[in-house]
């Protein structure tokens, strides 16, 4: 059945209006990044009233959930467009992009925040000697983070260049928090507790809207006994 | 300053390499390296650690490599690859990727082509959770200041002279600005999947568009005709989605019914490796399968009878995505597959270390043809993108190439407003269509002729740089399945079924003076 989906697009920065799209569905399983790319594969592109419409900027990858590209805002939640079926929506649905980060253009955001952080935080091995590898849950958890950006969209205590980096940074850093060793862990651990700890309200709306299905309740206890009250890596 | 194209598993590893041989490097990319191709790799990494008390050696992961590619490659080139296997491994270990365990060892699963268990992996997601290891040791590097990242820049030129490699042109997405970067330049720009949008398992970014600006250019391919189709994979929503050939390592069975019973044709065929017969030759069956007339026309991949642990603990991932996509439980249903495009074994001919036949010009990873004949194991493709990467940086760090003076001397042009127009989506799906046809897993001279015709017919009737880029490749991958009279790895010829020793050569391609020129050379 078709669909009419309503797009916020931004223009040289500062000029945000929607448009709307009719869509026809090829097939039960197209999703909001089929039809964003069918909508850009028209030869002449109109909105729902036959008006002349550029083609909507917006990046994706992988179309399978795996690379966290396509992630925007869909009816208010933040999701992959390529796991947003369209059979879900009753006649027509609402495509944002996400607002915790600059728009570059239509729904397409910098999300360069997200590596900043992780710099910040030293997110990485200091010597690869020394990693304890026990090929327990939490390391492959943390390992699938995809970097999308939606636990940081729809939590209540991240914005942009705060202290708070987000279960974006949480999450995959509770790899490295339970597989290092003490002493080699101090740094990362200090950053967490500055930068995740002391500005995380537990909410645990990011628990609802990874794309990935991560446990983040779990990753974020296990950091916190680990970093922040020095017991075991479970 | 060296230059990398790509931030996946073979761009990220050369730039690892640089940095730690105290060089500097940027690192191009269309998309932050979390976004790349890599990480869709699922089922594991070749390595014969021997942890499962097989007796594997190095030698044997040789000899199987080179069987599986159907004698191809170059006899030490594959040594030492596969002599890297182990440390490779380990090293990822070492920082901190979650490989699944036999104890405190690395476990390995069992994967096509290949009689030991040999395959190290994390569940059905490994391409994912090395990728996520690479990319934190990247960024140690990167606050060194020995990579500079760039992850929203796409190449829209390379410039070549009298055999000589000037510079990349690069434009970042998010501005439109542009800039030429000089100097030794790595391509680690993945396989050619953009030339055939929608029917592969590849990433939308992967468009193929530096492959056929290299080729245009004269850049020398090698092995086109020989494409990878995964025998197991199911159509989603514009694209191929792979199903991961772990799951026959771990037992799935396929089947076809035929007069109204379950066929297993495999084991029926090849009663030692049964479902684990090289991707080749099992695509090759599935394709017979499906047109034989006494069957449904349908393969099913059957993972019902897979022990518990093994549905729990190695492909819980793989489960949870086939039931997401399709509506099918797996260990409850069969699951209707079917062979789809996953990998090109051919790309841009490189020596052992990785030279192009571009001085300054470097290629590694899936975009470069070295390691895989006519046929890749499943398992070493992400070997050979970290290996790969890592000897291309190697050659590339030794040989400190300084490319001539530009016409204004200036090393660092400013960045300006170059565009160079994208293919339009109708041509591309036009050639995909074409080349499709041609190069199917059965092929024949009446086919590829008549492929050929029509993709000439398409490069005359455009004018825009890019699709005529695109179609040249594309043209140079027909041409070379014409010219290898043979069947050999995954190039099987209908009108030429047997193998023969005088193809036992890579075909090579080049684009010279208008024309495109196909020779074969010996390893």
């Amino acid at each position: 059945m078709a669909i009419f989906i309503e797009i916020l697009r931004t223009k040289n920065s500062d000029k945000q209006y929607f448009e709307t799209f009719l869509y026809e569905p090829f097939g039960d399983g197209d999703t909001i990044a089929t039809a964003l790319k069918k909508l850009n594969e028209r030869e002449e592109l109109k909105d729902v009233d036959g008006k002349a419409a550029e083609k909507i900027e917006w990046e994706c990858s992988c179309l399978q959930k795996k690379c966290g590209s396509c992630a925007m805002v869909i009816n208010g939640r933040p999701r992959l467009a390529c796991d947003a079926k369209i059979s879900e929506f009753k006649g027509k649905v609402r495509v944002e992009p996400l607002k915790k980060f600059p728009v570059v253009c239509d729904l397409t955001v910098d999300r360069s925040i997200l590596f900043a952080n992780l710099k910040e935080m030293k997110s990485w091995v200091p010597d690869e000697k020394e990693a304890i590898i026990n090929g327990k849950e939490i390391q492959y958890e943390s390992s699938r983070c995809l970097q999308c950006g939606c636990c940081l969209e729809i939590c209540p205590n991240f914005y942009s260049g705060g202290k708070f980096f987000g279960m974006a940074a949480g999450a995959l850093t509770s790899r490295l928090i339970s597989e290092l060793p003490k002493g080699e862990r101090d740094e990362i651990a200090k950053a967490y507790k500055k930068h995740f700890y002391a500005g995380c309200g537990k909410s645990l709306a990011c628990k609802d809207v990874c794309p990935a299905g991560i446990d983040t309740e779990k990753l974020l206890v296990n950091s916190n006994a680990v970093a922040i009250w020095k017991r075991k890596s479970k | 300053m060296i230059n990398v194209i790509g931030a996946g598993l073979s761009g990220i590893s050369a730039a690892i390499t640089i940095a730690k041989c105290g060089k500097k490097c940027n690192l191009f990319s269309v998309q932050p390296s979390e976004r790349a191709q890599s990480v869709l790799a699922e089922g594991g990494i070749n390595a014969a650690l021997d942890n499962m008390g097989e007796g594997d050696t190095v030698e044997e992961h040789f000899l199987d490599t080179m069987k599986g590619g159907v004698f191809l490659e170059d006899e030490q080139t594959i040594k030492d690859f596969t002599a890297a296997a182990p440390d490779i491994v380990m090293k990822l270990k070492a920082l901190g990727v979650p490989f699944h365990l036999n104890g405190d060892k690395i476990a390995q699963r069992n994967f096509g082509g290949q009689k030991k268990k040999r395959t190290a992996f994390s569940k059905s997601s490994t391409g994912k959770v090395i990728m996520t290891a690479l990319i934190d040791e990247a960024r140690k590097y990167e606050d060194k200041g020995f990579i500079a990242r760039f992850p929203h820049h796409e190449v829209i030129d390379l410039s070549i002279s009298g055999g000589a490699f000037c510079g990349v042109t690069v434009r970042d997405i998010y501005t439109g600005r542009t800039a030429e970067f000089f100097g030794a330049t790595i391509l680690c720009v993945g396989g050619m999947n953009g030339i055939f949008p929608e029917v592969t398992t590849g990433t939308t970014q992967n468009n193929g568009n530096v492959q056929s600006i290299a080729f245009s250019k004269g850049v020398e391919f090698s092995d086109l005709e020989f494409i990878q189709y995964h025998p197991t994979t199911i159509a989603v929503a514009d694209k191929r989605m792979l199903v991961s050939e772990a799951a026959r390592g771990e037992g799935g069975r396929l089947f076809t019914v035929k007069n109204g019973k379950p066929w297993y044709f495999m084991e029926e065929k090849y009663p030692v490796l049964k479902n684990l017969m090289p991707r080749d030759v099992v695509s090759r069956e599935c394709y017979l399968a499906i047109h034989d007339g006494q069957t449904d026309g349908k393969v099913y991949l059957d993972l019902t009878g897979l022990p518990e642990e093994v549905k729990r603990d190695k492909l819980s991932d793989l489960f949870e995505e086939i039931t997401a996509y399709k509506s099918i439980d797996p260990s409850v249903t069969p699951v209707p597959v079917e062979p789809g495009i996953h990998y090109f074994m051919g790309g841009i001919s490189v020596d052992k270390g990785h030279r192009t036949n571009v001085k300054g010009l470097y290629a590694a990873g899936e975009c470069a043809s070295i390691y895989h004949g006519a046929n890749r194991l499943g398992g070493n493709s992400m070997l050979g993108a970290i290996y790969g990467g890592t000897v291309a940086a190697k050659t590339a760090v030794d040989e400190n190439y300084e490319c001539a003076a530009t016409d204004n001397g200036s090393h660092e042009l400013p960045f300006g407003y170059a565009e160079r127009a994208d293919g339009s989506p109708s041509f591309n799906k036009k050639l995909r269509d074409i080349l499709f046809d041609g190069l199917g897993i059965i092929r024949d001279e009446k086919g590829l002729i008549s492929s050929l015709e029509k993709v000439e017919k398409l490069i005359s009737e455009t004018k825009n740089e890019t699709e005529m880029a695109r179609a040249t490749l594309g043209k140079a991958m027909i041409l070379s399945a014409i010219e290898r009279k043979e069947s050999r790895g995954a190039h099987y010829r209908a009108d030429f079924p047997e193998q023969s020793e005088e193809y036992k050569a890579k075909s090579t391609a080049v684009f010279s003076g208008g024309e495109i020129v196909i020779k074969f050379k010996k390893a």
